[in-house]
């Protein structure tokens, strides 16, 4: 019923990091990513993780809506984390911990799995503060805008962007028809819930040949509603709302070109990640 | 089967911040063999309601029985309940999905009624599809996709009683048709109900359409039943009907502004007893000044 | 100034032999309006895509304001001054807030900015909508989501409006707001309007009605004078208004009362017979 309303990641407040321009949030992100895939040592996550906090208590979204987004992937976070732990390959200053059949734990296979988790887990927070603080509209739009020098090897950067705005537009239609139909089908009795694999594939084809047969009548008749608002593609269209560049924008910039040379510093003055096991062994 | 709810409550997203009290204590007795009308505007809590009849929607407050089916209870059989009833949605053309009408009639039988077999299966769609007055040979291989609009409801339909329900529910099943297609529709429903399924019951914003066919009727809402009688009883309240920002029959508007001028029209609100009334009123004075 | 012009236009669909429209010879005047009744496939809907060029008859003419439809070159022009609302009010908007998607028509039609916004302005006052300027429409009601679709429309600046059974998928009080916007525009700011209808009560608000039957005009007269003209129009498959069904009633047991197409007019009516003896 309200699928709309949880649609999306979006959180609504008003905040410093709402208002900011979506083309600088995607590029602040794409920039907070190289930084971190940049990041040699501890203490360079550490900074980007105070970076990261230092976000999402400036876009007053609260810390629990923050985790659940890094909930959703944890699974993926432990597993590869694991299979780091298990199967690190580089060589080792130490005796090995376990050695076992094929599985060997050493102290640098210990170290990898954490920087790694940390790093998977710095990525997806990052990338949430993103979604949780910009609408999809809005997300849609600062990508066409970025992409806008593509237009010069004829890409179709704005007949994308429509699409992806319609498609955004589509979601909550579609998924109040999808339930509709399910309900439906269950009243006569469709059973959705036991059986096997490939039986329960089979048991949404009283779905899915509907909710297609209603997407393609949906297309057709908004296919129509545009010719007759006399869409005909990008040619000699004009735009209503522009993103406005402000000195928010700006400050942003200025941070995150701070947050990268910081980051290299730290890579060149605070050692590599292994460098952690000799400073935590110098302090017994 | 009896329908009876006691201090029916559904919350919608219970426990966040976008929570929606859907209904706030329904108290509705339908009887067997009604002719049941179900009226209120877009969110007023019928759809819910009717959802909870067949288990679509679990029951989360209150209690409510349908026949010996107690849906309080975790061992209720809810899918043997769902082919006892039936439930027609809103615009069901839109869910037929088979490369035939046949077998998009017979998939409710296939999952209700297992234990037939092929023949009697196949006789059962031909009365379905007979009872919503197509003709079996001609439309039994013909795509669900190709037929006409019309046509396509009458399948839908078809697919839903072919179990032979006891209790039917239809959603506005008469939206989106011409006058004539709405009346025919009517007309099917009552061939409906004086046969296959003893109880009907229509959501409708269509007062007229009310006040034509049904024997009784509940006014939903915000959540609750806020009249419930014959459409007599209920559109004599007119009223209170404006006052919740519903509509009334023509019949029913009529005889208020009639009123109005001090005149009295005894209707029941169908068209038809309404000129009769109007008629009787008529001929009585009539008499009385030639008497004089 | 004549508005819209169909001669002996014929249309039929790819796929089928029977024409849609069959032999359509119609005029309608600037800032009439004008309801097109018909049993669904009628052939109405098809003959409101032919004025706006969503379709092109197979044989015949079609002109707005003089323009030609199947003329390729006019069909831009054609499409800013016929302006056209649907039938489902949930597939046709294009944008998830409502105002980008009343900017929608200006953008295609190369409104600079700042203007944009004084359209979107007049465009959802006229459809009493400025509060809902920054709503999603996927959580409007039908009703509120068909006055955004004229909306999208208006902001276009058409001079004629056509409603294809833009009511036939709303509830008694959207069909209400709908109706008493259409009303309005044509009132009040003379947009010539054709309402493709199959509410019979709708059409007693036109001035003209235009009954359809088997792709062919059957009826072209006054509302009033459709619906008086009963026998014929049930010949059609068509009914009466409930009103006029109980005053034709009235009238065939003798009572003497004179037509009535409203719940208004038939109290009226009731009441000075009545009153008489």
């Amino acid at each position: 019923m309200l699928n709309d309303v949880t649609f999306g990641q979006y959180y609504p407040a008003k905040s410093f990091v709402h208002n900011l321009d979506p083309r600088a949030k995607i590029v602040f992100v794409i920039a907070y990513i190289v930084a971190i895939f940049l990041a040699k040592n501890f203490y360079a996550l550490g900074a980007l993780l105070l970076v990261t906090v230092f976000f999402i208590l400036l876009a007053r979204v609260p810390f629990g809506r923050v985790l659940r987004s890094v909930k959703m992937i944890l699974f993926i976070i432990v597993f590869t984390a694991i299979l780091n732990l298990f199967f690190y390959s580089g060589e080792s200053a130490y005796e090995p911990l376990v050695d076992w059949w094929i599985f060997t734990i050493t102290y640098e296979s210990i170290v990898n799995m954490v920087f790694l988790a940390l790093r998977l887990f710095l990525l997806v927070l990052g990338t949430s503060v993103l979604t949780l603080t910009t609408t999809p509209v809005a997300l849609t739009d600062g990508l066409e805008s970025l992409l806008t020098p593509l237009k010069w090897i004829r890409f179709p950067v704005h007949e994308l962007a429509l699409i992806m705005s319609i498609a955004l537009r589509f979601i909550p239609t579609l998924t109040d028809e999808t339930n509709r139909i399910v309900a439906a089908q269950k009243a006569r009795g469709a059973d959705f819930e036991t059986g096997g694999l490939i039986r329960r594939a089979k048991s949404m084809i009283p779905v899915l040949v509907p909710l297609l047969v209603s997407a393609f009548r949906r297309a057709e008749d908004l296919g129509d509603a545009m010719d007759a608002r006399c869409y005909r593609g990008s040619k000699g269209r004009t735009k209503y709302k522009k993103l406005v560049f402000s000195w928010r924008d700006a400050l942003g910039v200025l941070f995150f070109g701070g947050v990268i040379t910081g980051i290299v510093f730290m890579n060149l003055y605070l050692g590599a990640k292994f460098d952690i096991i000799g400073q935590i062994a110098s302090l017994f | 089967m009896q329908i009876v709810a006691k201090n029916l409550t559904y919350t919608y997203n219970p426990k966040s911040p976008f929570a929606s009290h859907a209904l706030q204590g329904v108290d509705l007795t339908i009887e067997e063999g009604e002719f049941f009308g179900i009226i209120g505007h877009t969110g007023s809590g019928k759809s819910t309601f009717v959802q909870h009849l067949n288990a679509l929607i679990r029951l989360t407050g209150g209690s409510l029985t349908v026949g010996d089916y107690d849906l309080s209870q975790k061992k209720c059989k809810f899918i043997e309940l769902r082919g006892k009833v039936g439930m027609v949605f809103q615009y069901p053309e839109y869910q037929l999905f088979a490369d035939t009408v046949e077998k998009d009639v017979a998939f409710g039988l296939k999952n209700f009624r297992k234990d037939l077999t092929e023949e009697e299966r196949t006789a059962a769609v031909r009365e379905a599809l007979e009872t919503v007055g197509l003709d079996f040979e001609a439309i039994r291989g013909k795509s669900p996709f190709e037929i006409s609009g019309g046509q396509k409801r009458r399948v839908a339909i078809a697919g839903v009683i072919v179990t032979k329900p006891e209790v039917l529910i239809l959603d506005e099943p008469a939206a989106g048709l011409d006058p004539l297609g709405k009346q025919e529709l009517m007309e099917l429903l009552h061939r409906i109900h004086g046969g296959w399924c003893k109880t009907v019951v229509i959501v409708s914003h269509d007062m007229d359409e009310i006040a034509e066919n049904c024997t009784r009727a509940a006014v939903f809402s915000e959540g609750r039943v806020a009249m419930e009688g014959t459409p007599a009883e209920i559109f004599a309240r007119s009223e209170e009907l404006f006052a919740l920002g519903l509509d009334v029959p023509l019949t029913a508007h009529c005889a208020m502004l009639l009123k109005e001028r001090g005149i009295d029209v005894q209707t029941n609100f169908t068209c038809a007893d309404f000129a009769d009334k109007v008629l009787a009123l008529w001929k009585a004075k009539g008499e009385g000044t030639h008497a004089q | 100034m004549e508005a819209v012009r169909f001669d002996n236009v014929k249309f039929s669909y790819e796929q089928e032999d029977e024409y849609a429209v069959n032999g359509v010879t119609l005029s309608v005047a600037e800032g009439e309006f004008v309801a097109v009744l018909g049993r669904n496939g009628s052939g109405k809907s098809t003959l409101a895509k032919l004025i706006n060029a969503l379709l092109v008859p197979t044989s015949g003419k079609v002109t707005v304001f003089g323009m030609d439809t199947s003329d390729p070159k006019q069909t831009f022009e054609i499409r800013k001054s016929a302006g056209m609302v649907f039938q489902n009010p949930d597939n046709q908007t294009v944008a998830s807030v409502v105002e980008d998607d009343v900017a929608f028509g200006p953008e295609n039609i190369g409104v600079p900015r700042e203007e944009i916004g004084k359209r979107i302005d007049f465009a959802l006052d006229a459809v009493g909508m400025q509060a809902f300027r920054q709503a999603t429409p996927s959580r409007l009601s039908g009703g509120q989501k068909q006055r955004i679709a004229i909306a999208g429309v208006l902001a276009i600046r058409p001079k004629i409006m056509i409603l294809d059974e833009s009511t036939a998928m709303l509830d008694p009080r959207g069909r209400r707001e709908v109706m008493e916007v259409v009303r309005r525009l044509n009132k009040e700011q003379g947009m010539t309007v054709l309402l493709i209808t199959h509410f019979m009560d709708e059409a007693l608000q036109a001035d003209r009605a235009v009954v359809m039957h088997r792709g062919e005009v059957v009826m072209d007269a006054s509302p009033e004078e459709v619906f008086s003209r009963s026998a014929e129009l049930e010949s059609y498959n068509l009914t009466l208004p409930r009103a006029a069904a109980i005053c034709k009633r009235l009238q065939a047991a003798g009572m003497p009362v004179g037509n009535a197409f409203t719940a208004e007019e038939l109290a009226e009516e009731i009441c000075k017979s009545l009153q008489k003896i």
